[in-house]
């Protein structure tokens, strides 16, 4: 084996979806080929660290998934032969299916097609993440689990669910149609935010086992933007998860507790990772109206080119989020506007403009608590700013987040 | 053998309520439990821990007319002992698990001293069903 040679994770992890793409026309049935091509997967895992990576690693995963596949079939046959059941159908007759032979779909394509079938809208957010993360992620069911701190058995479950209902909504394995398009992406743009957000949060228990799902969602938004370089929020989403993630290094001190934005060590964060996230914005900026991912990483944009806390334009700040909450209104945008109010004018506009949100969904949630607090500390309201910090420190569902609030809490009192 | 480390509180354990802990002894008290999950997870030990959120968000689900949930509140954390967290660790035998028990309840709590709070150890029904 090649040193080398690039990590046999990283080879086989694109190839996946192509790989996916090609069983599924020659085979006509998605569920099965994503299987087969799981289980090719791992015997590559296995053999190919050892024996090194075969000259045509994709020729390699096809033909591997493909004897799987028919396996599986055949195994099928058998056992409703033994059953004395009469095959209705005959799997191998998809195998002429006329997309087999379509010559114009690309790896690319195949890839594409995959992301817009794994983020359909007909699944959960968590099936679709599940689905996503194995079908075009190409990572291992027992990852995903990890990932998620739940067992191998219940993963692989949610990916079988998740499948079994793509089949049941009858969604072929092509290219959404034109008119339909833009509501597909927009469901595809959501799930890999939601990934992103998942690892970057890393809100669950001890963070332990987590993988980089951070990574893994740039690494997708990545191909996304590649496979649809016209598409603005696309390359939004990824600037935004570059720009976001470029602090990553600065966000939690010992223990993984929180380092707010305000005291972070910024000459941690990520300049190649900030930089390639500000060129990407401002191309896509420059291409015509801005949807909200790309609001989003212009905010993150100017967060980032602040050398220091003090000099952040919380005008600019200010004036973005009230066009993302125009664009898109959520309390939880409102309640972001609020803070940069408050940074801008002082913290008695942000206070009053966090007032209407305590009757929203947003009542009783930690991130309103914390955001009062905040502010009412800012205004010098000691007492009522440490009753909302123990108030969020009670309500937030991460255990460093509780442990920085009870600690904000606490230093605060001690200071009366 | 598998045994959950059940960290209990209420009115009757008599620990003063953490907004009375200066922030030096909430440092400690952190401090403290991560270092007791990562030595469980370096002896091979840990299998999985959980805080769980405040009594006040809980509540009390059973089935009414035609299995309909009716929920309600509760625990009421003034009138009962409440879970705030578990660990669940593989160990050699219950004389283990005792002393892992004995060291977190030795957390240390306001002005640094031991909490000496009451951790409950229960096995785990994991174990290989024996021939009769």
């Amino acid at each position: 084996m090649n040193i080398s040679q690039p990590h046999a994770d990283d080879l086989l992890r694109p190839l996946a979806p192509q790989v996916v793409g090609v069983l599924t026309r020659r085979f006509g049935d998605f569920g099965a080929a994503e299987d087969a091509v799981q289980e090719a997967l791992l015997d590559a895992l296995a053999q190919w660290p050892a024996e090194g990576v075969p000259d045509n690693p994709k020729g390699w995963l096809v033909q591997v998934a493909s004897r799987r596949m028919i396996e599986q079939v055949r195994g099928e046959q058998a056992r409703r032969r033994r059953e004395e059941l009469v095959a209705a159908r005959a799997p191998a007759g998809h195998s002429t299916s006329p997309a087999a032979d379509r010559a114009h779909e690309t790896d690319g394509d195949d890839t594409l097609v995959m992301l817009f079938l794994s983020c359909h809208p007909a699944l959960t957010p968590a099936s679709a993440i599940a689905l996503t993360l194995r079908a075009v992620g190409g990572l291992t069911t027992a990852e995903i689990g990890k990932a998620f701190m739940v067992p191998e058995a219940t993963m692989a479950q949610r990916i079988s669910r998740a499948k079994q209902r793509i089949r049941a909504s009858g969604v072929p394995f092509r290219m959404p149609e034109p008119q339909e398009r833009r509501a597909r992406l927009a469901s595809v743009l959501h799930v890999l935010y939601l990934i992103f957000n998942e690892g970057y949060a890393a809100s669950g228990g001890l963070g332990l086992h987590r993988v980089e799902l951070s990574r893994e969602a740039i690494r997708l938004a990545r191909t996304l933007h590649r496979l649809l370089p016209g598409d603005c929020e696309a390359a939004g989403l990824l600037a935004l998860m570059l720009l976001t993630d470029a602090r990553r290094p600065a966000r939690t001190g010992p223990g993984g507790v929180p380092v707010p934005l305000a005291e972070q060590d910024r000459s941690l964060w990520d300049r190649e990772a900030i930089a390639e996230g500000t060129a990407l914005l401002t191309a896509a900026l420059r291409r015509g109206a801005a949807g909200p991912y790309q609001i989003q990483a212009a905010i993150a944009a100017v967060h980032d080119e602040a050398a220091t806390a003090e000099e952040t334009d919380w005008p600019q700040i200010l004036a973005l989020y009230g066009l993302l909450e125009r664009m898109s209104p959520n309390p939880m945008v409102s309640l972001n506007r609020a803070v940069a109010a408050a940074m801008v004018h002082g913290p008695a506009a942000g206070l009053a403009l966090l007032e209407p949100l305590a009757d929203g969904p947003l009542a009783g949630h930690h991130r309103l608590h914390t955001a009062r607090a905040h502010l009412l500390e800012m205004a010098g309201d000691i007492a009522a700013a440490v009753e909302d910090y123990r108030a969020a420190a009670g309500r937030t569902a991460a255990v460093p987040e509780r442990d920085y609030l009870i600690m904000r809490a606490a230093r605060l009192a001690a200071r009366r | 053998m598998k045994y959950m480390l059940l960290m209990q509180f209420g009115p009757q354990s008599g620990i003063a309520s953490v907004d009375t802990w200066s922030p030096e002894d909430i440092k400690a008290h952190v401090e403290f439990m991560h270092d007791v999950n990562r030595g469980l997870v370096e002896a091979g030990e840990f299998v999985d821990a959980q805080g769980l959120a405040m009594p006040d968000q809980a509540r009390i689900v059973r089935a009414g007319e035609g299995g309909v949930p009716v929920v309600t509140d509760g625990p009421f954390p003034e009138t009962k002992e409440f879970l705030v967290g578990y660990w669940i660790v593989d160990c050699e035998g219950p004389e283990r698990a005792y002393e892992l028990a004995g060291h977190i309840s030795a957390a240390p709590g306001l002005n640094g001293e031991p909490l000496n709070m009451p951790i409950e150890v229960r096995q785990v029904m994991a174990g290989p069903p024996q021939e009769l």
